[in-house]
């Protein structure tokens, strides 16, 4: 295990190594210049040289990249050219609506395709199934945007049950922050729900055929001590590889839902900084999200070895 | 049964009348606009958001602007101006207090002024203060400034948001904690989502009659609709929606108010780019546009015809739009006598506001019907800015000039539409020279004449000033002679 663990581990190191060289050399080849875009068509090219001196731009590229990457190595992750506040400051803010609308979204994608995808595997062909089959099908279908805008319609604008949007902060209380948080979080949930009930049923379609299925039936286990003891744990591998992706994707690719629902959160403001030619807080962004998805591939992969013993003693 | 649900009825009604009461006394706003400013510094940056949340609510100048453009005093009561001139005298208010609790004066005036002017500025806009040649404090409530050459625009530039008072105390931290003078004072920032501005009770003039303030930012056109219409906000100020506006015109609850900005939208034309440095090539194009298929198309019928680069709703504007009428046959002969009988090619680049990338596919159509093939590419701001706007690398693109009053910048010839005519430059001179309001009116009606004839751009239409708010909303700027949203007179109508 602890083997298995140290080279998941290097593995880990050499992709955020090589993630920020990428990462660098993709923002700094595009063009515009912040200093401009701030100043605007009116300033003067005086102006635009003392804002550039101020911002460090005069700078080679390698010179940058080795002040960023030793920063983040210390932990500081620059200053944001437009906003003048401290990059680190910034994206703590914006987690704390993107990471517990991660979760928020996750959990009930989760509660939701669990049973769904359990009860469609061991009801095959039945009604049931049909049904459960065709809402995720349309679950796919259905861009999330578009179903966000749906819900605001309904909630929001005629029932008035719901803000249109915005994130009150959780200063406002737990309920007030979830609150603003549920239908942001269904709209991102209902998409990632459908493949993961889907992807549950037909891993769990795939053990109920194994042959230490029908053994442990003739052993005279009930059907669903069968289920619970040995036929879930087998089938959770694919689902635990499809979470792992979801989440990484719900943390960053929460982008339109959070322009839909004006959230503050992370996608939002990368989307702002690239515009703004920010290119520091887009970088830093992009790599702990790089950080982010590499950390959760690595839980996922010890995941494993927790639930499959074979991962273990084979490495 | 029946009994409980009559309960029910009157617990509700009493429950609503309550909320009717209490509504009937707020004195808090929320505010909607699409853009967040990057920080909070008027005096350091181009972005007009940070005027849509600061100016006259946080910051004031000198003087300032009035709903309908007019300049007005603003810290400075009076003032007196030389008789060549060179100097203007101004008296400053007494008593007036930043927000922080020191006394604004002399020395605070000269302060901003000179950090606004001098080497390592950071003023967007430092062409405003350029004839300013020095500013000296003659006792506390009096400023004199000098200039080095009679600017008959001085009042005019010190209204600017860029030209305010600020606190030398409270520069290092101004772009998170702005600290001015203003009926408002800063409160708070969530970044990303909302800033939050509060009643200054120690105002030197009229208090502001709302406590507090809340802009918010939503950037997305649909959630700006459900927002207004789920009442999370008040007003909304620059609705990017425009196709919307008759639904709110329609329901009660909200009032539409369509004002004028000072934005001459126009079709930019690289005057350097063969064909384009050929005025008949220019004025074909000209007569190849029909103006209003534009405005209905991109901006659903919001918007003004302009025939030069000038406000219509500046006394000094001249209507030239019959100098340029949609005439594409007059168009085809153009072309074919300045030997472009079958047309030609040229890009046409465009930034991201609405107005540029709608306008620009039926322009782009309207060309074509006179054989003009543009090449469409879709900028973003900061690729404008480089490619554009300082690479001059471009034939046409879509553009609204927001600054006001800024017909001044067709005498720059290394300004990105290279015109360079000296008739027109000697005219802006004389302008800055002279004071005197007829005389003034005169040469830019000459100015405008000019720039039309020679057809330097395609003058398109002046960007309209959308805002939808409450219907009890009273008191807001419908025109936006400045980029600002002006809260100090704003209340709640019982």
């Amino acid at each position: 295990m602890l083997r298995y663990t140290l080279k998941r581990l290097l593995s880990l190191a050499i992709s955020l190594a090589v993630a920020s060289v990428v990462i660098f050399v993709a923002i700094e080849v595009v063009p515009g210049d912040p200093a401009s875009y701030m100043l605007g068509i009116n300033a003067r090219p005086d102006t635009v040289a003392a804002l550039r001196e101020e911002l460090g731009l005069n700078m080679s590229p390698p010179e940058r990249y080795i002040a960023w990457v030793g920063g983040l190595l210390q932990g500081d992750f620059g200053t944001s050219y437009t906003y003048r506040t401290p990059v680190a400051e910034m994206i703590s803010e914006r987690l704390w609506v993107s990471l517990p609308l991660a979760l928020f979204a996750l959990a009930l994608s989760t509660l939701v395709a669990f049973p769904a995808g359990i009860i469609a595997a061991t009801r095959r062909g039945s009604k049931w199934d049909l049904g459960i089959m065709g809402v995720t099908q349309l679950g796919i279908a259905v861009p999330n945007f578009w179903f966000a805008m749906l819900m605001v319609l309904v909630f929001a604008i005629n029932l008035r049950w719901f803000s249109a949007g915005g994130f009150p902060g959780w200063d406002e209380g737990l309920f007030a922050g979830l609150k603003a948080l549920l239908l942001p979080a269904v709209s991102l949930a209902l998409p990632q729900a459908s493949i993961l009930a889907r992807v549950m049923r037909s891993a769990l379609l795939d053990t109920l055929d194994e042959d230490f299925i029908r053994t442990a039936r003739a052993k005279g286990l009930t059907r669903r001590q069968v289920l619970r003891r040995h036929a879930l744990r087998n089938a959770l591998i694919p689902v635990l590889t499809i979470i792992g992706l979801q989440f990484s994707f719900l943390l960053a690719g929460a982008i339109i839902i959070e322009n839909v629902f004006f959230l503050p959160g992370l996608g939002r403001l990368v989307f702002q900084s690239i515009s703004a030619r920010d290119l520091i807080v887009v970088e830093s962004v992009v790599m702990l999200l790089v950080f982010a998805v590499v950390v959760v591939n690595f839980a996922v992969d010890l995941a494993y070895a927790a639930i499959d013993p074979r991962l273990r003693k084979r490495r | 049964m029946r009994r409980v649900r009559q309960k029910m009825i009157s617990a509700a009604a009493a429950l609503l009348l309550a909320a009717g009461a209490a509504q009937a006394q707020r004195t808090d706003i929320t505010v909607g606009m699409q853009l967040e400013p990057p920080h909070l510094d008027p005096t350091s940056a181009a972005a007009g958001a940070i005027d849509q949340v600061t100016y006259a609510n946080i910051f004031e100048g000198l003087t300032r602007f009035a709903s309908d453009g007019s300049i007005v005093p603003g810290l400075a009561e009076s003032w007196e101006i030389s008789g060549d001139g060179l100097v203007y005298t101004f008296r400053l208010r007494e008593g007036v207090k930043f927000h922080d609790g020191t006394t604004m004066d002399a020395e605070d005036v000269k302060f901003s002024l000179d950090r606004a002017r001098g080497e390592d500025s950071q003023n967007a806009q430092k062409a405003l203060f350029s004839a300013i040649a020095e500013v000296n404090v003659i006792d506390p409530l009096t400023v004199e400034i000098r200039l080095s050459q009679p600017n008959g625009n001085l009042l005019f530039n010190l209204a600017w948001g860029d030209a305010v008072i600020v606190a030398p105390e409270s520069i290092a931290d101004i772009k998170t904690n702005p600290v001015g003078t203003g009926p408002f004072r800063f409160s708070n920032w969530v970044q990303g989502d909302r800033i939050e501005i509060v009643k200054n009770p120690d105002y030197w003039g009229t208090p502001a009659k709302l406590d507090r303030a809340t802009f918010k930012f939503i950037s997305d056109p649909t959630a700006a609709f459900a927002a207004v219409m789920a009442e999370d906000v008040d007003v909304f100020t620059g609705f990017p929606a425009p196709e919307n506006l008759g639904q709110f015109e329609a329901d009660a609850r909200f009032q539409v108010l369509v004002g004028s900005t000072e934005g001459e939208t126009i079709l930019s034309t690289n005057n350097k780019m063969p064909p384009l440095d050929d005025v008949r090539v220019r004025k074909a194009i000209a007569h190849a546009i029909d103006r209003q298929a534009i405005i209905d198309g991109a901006m659903f019928g919001y918007g003004t015809p302009i025939g030069t680069h000038f406000a219509p709703h500046n006394p000094a504007y001249v209507d030239l739009t019959s100098l340029s009428q949609y005439d594409p046959e007059l168009s085809r002969k153009l072309l074919a006598e300045a030997g472009y009988p079958d047309g030609f090619t040229t890009t046409l680049k465009l930034p991201p506001p609405s107005y540029a990338r709608r306008g620009g596919e039926i322009i782009a159509a309207q060309l074509a019907a006179v054989g003009i093939k543009v090449e469409i590419s879709n900028l973003e701001w900061a690729q404008w800015l480089e490619q554009v706007f300082r690479g001059k690398d471009y034939g046409l693109t879509i553009v609204s000039h927001t600054e006001p009053f800024d017909i001044g910048i067709y005498a720059r010839p290394d300004y990105y539409f290279q015109y360079d005519n000296p008739a027109f430059q000697g005219l802006m001179e004389e302008l800055n020279a002279t004071t005197e309001p007829t005389k003034r009116a005169a040469i830019l009606g000459a100015a405008q004449a000019i720039i039309a004839r020679d057809y330097v751009n395609g003058y398109l239409f002046q960007l309209a000033a959308l805002t939808v708010a409450n219907a009890k909303v009273v008191g807001l700027w419908a025109n936006a002679p400045t980029q600002a949203t002006d809260l100090t007179a704003v209340y709640w109508e019982d």
